[in-house]
């Protein structure tokens, strides 16, 4: 790579872009932690440019709130760990087939990253009614005899988070996979290790960086993720970026709403760092 | 290399139908010829797709979120482009902070964006504009732009480069004639990845969107909180499939598989 420049070159050709980021991005973010600290005055249904911390002990201290980031985490974690049980076993499947099939069904894994959210959710939505496919095939199972919902449900809602995320464990995995050396699996097989040893003492070790940087994009996707919760857990299971969303579009009070964002913001980016130091102090060889 | 046994063969299938199941739902339900959500189960119609020329709203959307497309990833890309030189080509002081700013947007929860943009629109005064809706999704996609044509610029052999300029051609010709068609593989990649995540943006769009610069999902998103039909799994297979053939696209491309280590 790269000669080594006292010039001013690089900081020309990336100018364009940090100047559009500073202006588009970081005021933003400035004028919303400003605003996190107003009022939102009901009397005239307005914003009271008073500073206060009222919005953050309103967030931090009511139970309600509590409650709903309470939700975002433990679905954000449930959902991680779902993600691993059946994403890096898939990965590691794929990895074995042959082409064509190995291209095939990695791609159809993985394509569906590129089809919009609404739509993979549209389809749970069908599929979890009371008239849908679960409901038809559960019932024609003589597993339930009535027909059973799972819209507005925690189990209806994780599904869902599940199907949508689990593409980039997959991928994550897959992409430490392919750093990984078929020989070493053979030898060791045919010094006589079991499958399940091979497994244990030679893959997982080797594919745990991809696992654990895959549940840190599906950890901190799910903790955000606005559409599926929204109309698969519906007013009945409120998660954070549905709290902040209802806040400022029905509510209207906008400031209240930016603490709840602001919340959200650096509770996720406290999680993400201190899991990645813990990453880079344990692996830091093999992370690149 | 090692076959899967019957164990694994049958967790793949489980994994897979898991994953097909609810695009094959949206899929049959859109071609009932019912008027409620049912399947088709006699005989294939098309009556939910012709019916989607009687929604103007969903029409419009579409365009929109075809021009916001276009728009935001041309000028992303245009930024990234030099900047994925600077950071790919120079070792310089900063040169990982400059690369935490560009991919920064993947940090933040798309509920952080969608609640800052709409302020600072408020507050300059283009809220609700397609020049407002336009910036923000530069932002958002500037992530994946950057990646991709900074993969294919380290990625680029330099002797070409060296050959040309000894022989006494100019910087920009240089560039021109043989930088720019050595990462064009990199700059299509990372336009169409920009691409189709602006197209499918919803949560921080949600927010900066008006009435007149309403997103196709997003407009999906507030007809399927009110009520789900036959109307909108029909728009959604008609997705889908735009979505299929771009995929293939891309696949033959640049690889779909590194495409998408990129948005990860």
């Amino acid at each position: 790579m790269a000669e080594a420049s006292r010039s001013n070159a690089p900081w020309l050709l990336s100018g364009p872009g940090l100047v559009l980021f500073a202006a588009l991005l970081g005021t933003p973010l400035i004028l919303t932690v400003i605003l996190s600290f107003y009022q939102f005055d009901y009397s005239i249904g307005g914003i009271k440019p008073a500073f206060s911390f009222e919005n953050y002990r309103d967030v931090l201290t009511d139970p309600y709130f509590h409650k709903i980031f309470g939700r975002t985490f433990g679905v954000s974690l449930i959902v991680t760990v779902f993600c691993v049980l059946i994403g890096a076993p898939e990965a590691y499947i794929l990895n074995r087939m042959r082409n064509p099939w190995k291209s095939l069904f990695l791609l159809v894994v993985i394509g569906p990253l590129l089809i919009s959210v609404i739509v993979r959710t549209l389809g749970w939505a069908l599929l979890f009614g009371g008239q849908g496919g679960i409901s038809t095939v559960l019932q024609w199972l003589g597993i339930v005899d009535e027909p059973v919902s799972l819209m507005f449900t925690m189990t209806g809602m994780t599904i869902a988070l599940v199907h949508v995320l689990v593409p980039f464990m997959v991928l994550a995995v897959w992409a430490s996979l392919q750093r990984l050396d078929p020989q070493v699996e053979d030898a060791a097989l045919s010094l006589g290790a079991s499958q399940a040893t091979v497994l244990r003492r030679i893959v997982l070790p080797q594919i745990m960086p991809g696992i654990l940087s895959g549940s840190l994009i599906v950890f901190s996707l799910t903790a955000s993720a606005f559409a599926t919760p929204s109309i698969i857990g519906g007013r009945r299971m409120k998660v954070v970026s549905t709290t902040a969303y209802d806040e400022y579009l029905s509510t209207l009070n906008w400031p209240l709403g930016a603490a709840i964002a602001i919340v959200l913001l650096i509770a996720t980016a406290i999680i993400i760092m201190s899991y990645n130091r813990l990453i880079e102090r344990r692996y830091a060889r093999v992370f690149e | 290399m090692r076959r899967n046994g019957l164990i694994s063969l049958i967790f793949h299938t489980l994994f897979i139908i898991f994953i097909v199941a609810p695009l094959l739902a949206v899929v049959a339900v859109s071609f009932t010829g019912k008027g409620y959500l049912s399947l088709p189960t006699d005989g294939l119609s098309l009556r939910w797709f012709r019916t989607i020329w009687e929604y103007p709203g969903f029409i419009d959307a579409f365009w929109m979120s075809l021009y916001l497309g276009i728009a935001a990833s041309t000028i992303a890309v245009a930024v990234a482009v030099p900047a994925a030189i600077a950071i790919g080509r120079y070792d310089f002081r900063g040169r990982e902070g400059v690369m935490a700013v560009f991919l920064s947007p993947l940090m933040i929860p798309s509920v952080v964006l969608g609640v800052s943009f709409l302020r600072f629109f408020n507050q300059v005064g283009i809220s609700g504009t397609f020049i407002g809706i336009t910036l923000a999704h530069v932002i958002m996609v500037m992530p994946y732009a950057v990646r991709l044509v900074l993969a294919s610029v380290t990625g680029m052999p330099r002797d070409a480069e060296q050959a040309a300029a000894t022989l006494g051609a100019s910087n920009w010709t240089v560039f021109r004639r043989i930088t720019l068609p050595l990462i064009l593989p990199g700059i299509a990649g990372g336009w169409l990845l920009a691409f189709i995540t602006s197209f499918d943006e919803v949560t921080m769009s949600i927010f900066v969107a008006s009435p007149e610069t309403m997103t196709l999902p997003v407009r999906m998103y507030h007809h399927i909180a009110q009520t789900i039909d036959p109307l909108i799994a029909a728009i959604s297979t008609l997705l889908m499939g735009a979505t299929v053939l771009l995929l293939v696209l891309l696949d033959r491309l640049y690889g779909l598989d590194r495409v998408l280590v990129g948005k990860g």
